[in-house]
């Protein structure tokens, strides 16, 4: 086939349309001529077909969990249902508008109450909301309520979050976003976190701690009541970030292990699609004493009738327009309905399973961080036999070549050539076969030919990319200049 | 690894050169190396005011971002506008390659920092 | 029974046995005993997929949608017409199951309609430099504080009563909890008090945020903050209705220093208020403090043109806590739906949709206010919704359109309490003639 290289801009021809509208029937009115724009936006002018090849040639260009296998530890590429597609569409939740009259959403606003009571069940939460659009903004909206329950009690001096030294990135960051400091605590040998570290670090200017369980490495953390007593004692609160809850459904609950507070990312969890990076959602639920400060509107029920209370003194306000991202919530929705209890316990059953066999496959080729059991995903670090110093980046780029997609790399930040592998529950004993014969494949080249590692990729659509030049001088729009040199060039025939 | 006798260093991994009461800053080869190609410096404004271990900037690789620390106090007196259009010379010539330069308010302050050798070691430890 | 699983019973026996267990519970005795669930979680069964279909097909009839009722109701989401590409362009799973393109060299679908998003986003508000998208409009302007506030070293940020209500109450809570001061700025004659404005600007003041259209619809006047902001040192923040692009001045035109908004009303739908995206883009100097993703065109070993994220040291996972911001997963298919819809209707049909909501919206205004009953809150210049103010109360109104199977317009008593009656309404290219006549004769009936 032939190689698809144009940008948008470069099928442009003047007078081209793509669409149709009908007709006004009303009469035209003149703007006041000083707020006009004074040229028109230089957008593409192309033809239905052109928007169709071109968006149709992109996409082939792109790796999809719809392809293959997809095992970015902690990113849960699992299987996105058809049905939760096809449920989202239908004009009854696609083509409703969010201030329309209660009346004439019942439909909505059950499906958003009972989500909020499936979600409370599994995750053993009294209450939810499902304001936040993805994990990131359901940190922040934790966070803010972790705040809002202290300064409500009259305690103003707590500032600190502790969070392990394994944990994701946006924990850190969503501290401080919202004007707290962040305390680090170290992990111990077998991965958790160690509560010495953790003793010293509480005293009574604690708002809370963060914590992944099974945490960033993929390993559940046994001590978990100790430190949700010692957090407790210590008169700060816990957050559970839900990152990880694919392992958990059905076997143990966040809300049982002590936590006041946490986000599930439905686009991990419960099957949403990832949309190249969005959108997501990220719901947030709490303990019964946290209910009070959850932002606005509540769903509520008063007689069979399902409303939005906006009534909420303690609220903390709201952190995104309207309720959510609604049609990420119908999917989510239809997958629960699904699967029921005994499916979504399979489902973890299976996650776990699998992690622990390509595990056992791989630790004769690479080296195990942590040796025991792991949840659904697992950690690997470098070749054991690395005569040739290969890296992570470069095997990661070397099995692109094989047509899959690789691991997480790089993280956790404490594990050095950190490959974390997450293959989920909807892959196959075939589909995870391939991908570790692909490394096992990799880890021979090392030690044979780690030349043509160090290449890698060579079949992809582009090959290695120049990032440093990219980061060096920032091109971030299409540049006219450019494509006209180009084409210069081309016909001029050099 | 690459140091110049006679500069001073922190621990932190910056270079000082003292020329009378102005001290020229910068990052040592051994930082370079560490961050890889730098893709991005942000200096001071001239005349800003800092103390001795305060963030002046930052120096940024693809896949890293690290502040800058001076080790001495004082005023920004000049600094090295060349290298925010040509950050790649941090790396070509890390110790030619001077970020700011401060007129130092105390420069007993220099006392703290480590000798070439001093530094060498601290880095052989760290590595 | 669950047929998106792939291990069979004996595919599950042979991992089984590879791993020296009885039993799949077994790799869970990490778990102490006192957190174990001890009975199944209280949730349905599973479920056929029939039977699911029949449950979310019930949900949804019980919902009135744009479909098959007309609908006069803005306020922040659109009923604009989307066109067939768009569904077909986003529906393609290449593109919606593909992760955040972490390996560029199999993720250039996304990286590339990501870089044409940033290039149309700054063509159509005049700007130089976009990011790959946001949550939605109200975060953004959360964002856009922010930004304003580490870029100028201040924390003061003033706020146009005008602007979307749901957007002020984000900024207030985002604001507070960082320490910002948020001044709001009162509304006058529909528009923002610019001699209110000039009182409050100071040498403290970060920035100062005008939504134009208005909250209420009305076009702001904005050369005068434009100079009063700079003349002060702080930023210009433009939040736009993107479809009024395509007729009216841009932020770029205007001065601002960063543009932001809501995108769902290019092509994306309604679906209760999310997902959306929000848009942001702004001057060169800005480029390294803004936060999100953002895409860079480069070129591959071999010379061939590519593109990938760049800037990523002002990202959480590079800066940890001192990230311009926490966000990762944004809106990428959203932004998708943007540039397909923006590509599909090009320079001209954009300027189409707008005039035709202008047009029509102007017709609505004639027609409802023609005898006198109802009239126009202020007169103001407006684009395609206004408010309408009467002696009638507007639940009244409300419930008489319900009976005719409309969905009237927005009611503003709630924001704007000096609007007692006030009902803000909306006409898009969607609407007809015959519509707009229904609408304004069973008003006339009720007066």
């Amino acid at each position: 086939m032939r190689e698809y290289d144009k940008l948008i801009f470069e099928c442009s021809v003047e007078g081209r349309k793509g669409y149709s509208l009908p007709q006004s029937d009303v009469p035209s009115y003149q703007p006041p001529k000083n707020l006009v724009r004074s040229s028109a936006a230089e957008l593409p002018e192309v033809s239905e077909p052109d928007v169709i090849r071109h968006y149709t040639n992109l996409s082939q260009k792109n790796y999809a969990i719809d392809l293959g296998i997809y095992p970015l530890g902690s990113c849960t590429m699992k299987y996105n249902p058809k049905i939760n597609e096809e449920a989202a569409k239908l004009p009854g939740f696609a083509e409703i508008h969010p201030l329309q009259p209660a009346e004439t959403v019942q439909g909505a606003l059950q499906l958003m109450f009972e989500l909020d009571r499936m979600l409370c069940e599994i995750t053993g939460m009294s209450a939810f909301s499902m304001q936040p659009s993805a994990g990131a903004q359901g940190e922040v909206l934790g966070l803010m309520i972790i705040k809002a329950y202290h300064q409500n009690r009259g305690d103003y001096k707590r500032k600190k979050i502790i969070v392990p030294d394994s944990a994701h990135g946006t924990n850190p960051a969503t501290a401080s976003m919202i004007g707290m400091n962040v305390v680090e605590v170290k992990s111990n040998a077998e991965g958790g976190v160690d509560l010495d570290a953790l003793k010293a670090a509480l005293d009574d200017e604690v708002a809370g701690l963060m914590l992944t369980n099974p945490s960033t490495l993929g390993l559940f953390e046994k001590n978990i009541k100790e430190i949700s007593d010692m957090v407790h004692d210590a008169g700060g609160l816990l957050y559970y970030d839900g990152a990880n809850a694919n392992a958990i459904m059905g076997i143990t609950r966040p809300g049982d292990m002590g936590f006041d507070v946490l986000h599930l990312n439905l686009h991990k969890t419960f099957s949403t699609p990832h949309g190249g990076g969005g959108p997501g959602a990220g719901p947030v639920g709490v303990a019964a004493h946290l209910k009070d400060f959850l932002p606005i509107p509540v769903i509520v029920k008063n007689h069979d009738l399902y409303d939005l209370d906006y009534e909420r003194p303690l609220s903390i306000g709201k952190v995104k327009g309207f309720y959510g991202n609604f049609g990420v919530l119908v999917r989510a929705y239809t997958y629960i309905k699904t699967m029921g209890a005994e499916g979504l316990k399979r489902v973890s059953e299976l996650a776990v399973l699998n992690a622990n066999y390509m595990k056992e496959q791989l630790a004769e080729y690479f080296e195990l961080p942590f040796k025991q059991a792991c949840m659904h995903e697992f950690v690997l670090s470098r070749l054991k036999n690395n005569p040739s110093g290969i890296t992570t980046k470069q095997i990661a780029k070397r099995l692109l070549d094989f047509g899959v997609h690789p691991p997480t790399t790089y993280f956790p930040l404490i594990v050095p050539e950190a490959m974390m592998i997450e293959p989920t529950e909807t892959e196959s004993l075939e589909s995870m076969e391939e991908y570790i014969s692909a490394l096992v494949h990799i880890a021979r080249e090392a030690v044979e030919n780690p030349e043509i590692i160090k290449t890698a990729p060579h079949t992809t659509p582009v090959r290695l990319l120049d990032e440093v030049g990219a980061a060096r001088n920032p091109v971030v729009t299409w540049q006219k200049e450019d494509t006209n040199k180009k084409q210069a060039i081309v016909r001029k025939g050099v | 690894m690459k140091v110049i006798e006679g500069y001073f260093y922190s621990k932190d991994h910056e270079w000082v050169k003292v020329e009378g009461n102005l001290a020229r800053i910068g990052i040592t080869d051994y930082a370079q190396d560490t961050l890889g190609d730098v893709v991005y410096v942000e200096l001071p404004e001239p005349n800003s005011d800092y103390q001795a271990g305060e963030a002046f900037g930052v120096v940024e690789s693809v896949k890293a971002a690290s502040d800058l620390y001076t080790p001495v106090s004082g005023k920004v007196a000049d600094v090295n506008g060349e290298l925010t259009d040509s950050p790649e010379k941090i790396n070509e010539d890390p110790y030619g390659s001077w970020m700011i330069a401060v007129e130092m308010s105390n420069s007993s302050e220099l006392n703290e920092l480590l000798s070439a050798a001093e530094y060498q070691k601290w880095c052989a430890e760290e590595g | 029974m669950f047929p998106y699983l792939s291990t069979t019973p004996e595919q599950e026996r042979i991992i089984l046995d590879r791993l020296g267990l009885q039993k799949a519970d077994e790799l869970f005795r990490d778990i102490p005993d006192t957190i174990r669930l001890k009975k199944g979680l209280d949730l349905e069964q599973p479920k056929s997929e029939l039977e699911v279909v029949q449950i979310l097909k019930h949900l949804s009839r019980c919902n009135w949608n744009s479909d098959n009722k007309p609908f006069f109701l803005g306020a922040g989401a659109y009923d604009h017409y989307i066109p067939s590409t768009v569904r077909f362009a986003i529906g393609r799973s290449e593109f919606y199951t593909a992760y955040t393109p972490y390996q560029p060299e199999i993720s250039q679908g996304t990286l590339q309609a990501i870089f044409e998003y940033q290039t149309m986003i700054c063509e159509l508000t005049g700007m130089d430099v976009s990011n790959a998208s946001l949550y939605d409009g109200a975060s953004a302007a959360a964002e856009a504080a922010f930004l304003a506030a580490d870029s100028t070293r201040r924390s003061q940020v003033l706020v146009s009563g005008t602007v979307h209500p749901d957007t002020r109450k984000v900024l207030s809570t985002f604001l507070e909890h960082r320490g910002m001061e948020l001044v709001t700025i009162p509304m006058k004659n529909g528009v923002t008090d610019l001699e209110a404005l000039e009182q409050t600007v100071s040498n403290k003041t970060a920035a100062v945020m005008i939504q134009t259209p208005n909250f209420l619809g009305y076009l702001e006047e904005i050369e005068e903050v434009e100079q009063l902001v700079h003349k002060n040192k702080g930023l210009l923040i433009l939040s736009v209705d993107p479809i009024s692009l395509g007729l009216f001045k841009s932020p770029g035109e205007w001065g601002a220093d960063i543009a932001i908004g809501d995108g769902q009303s290019l092509g994306n739908s309604m679906s209760f208020g999310g997902p959306s995206f929000g848009f942001m883009a702004c001057t060169r100097s800005l480029i390294r403090k803004m936060p999100g993703r953002i895409v860079g065109q480069t070129q591959d070993l071999e010379g061939k043109r590519g593109f990938v994220s760049t800037l990523q040291t002002r990202e959480q996972h590079i800066r940890r806590e001192k990230a311009t911001s926490n966000i990762c997963s944004n809106q990428a298919l959203n932004a998708l739906a943007a540039s397909v819809y923006l590509t599909t209707m090009g320079k001209q049909g954009l300027q189409e949709v707008a005039r035709q909501c202008y047009d029509k919206a102007h017709y609505a205004v004639s027609v409802i206010t023609a005898s006198g009953k109802y009239r126009l809150a202020y007169e103001q210049p407006f684009f395609k919704e206004f408010p309408i103010e009467s002696p009638i109360s507007n639940k009244v109104i409300q419930r008489a359109l319900l009976q005719k199977k409309i969905i009237g317009g927005y009611a503003l008593n709630r924001d704007y309490p000096e609007l007692e009656n006030g009902i803000l309404y909306c006409v898009t290219e969607k609407r007809t003639r015959q519509e707009i006549d229904r609408l304004s004769q069973i008003m006339e009936e009720m007066a």
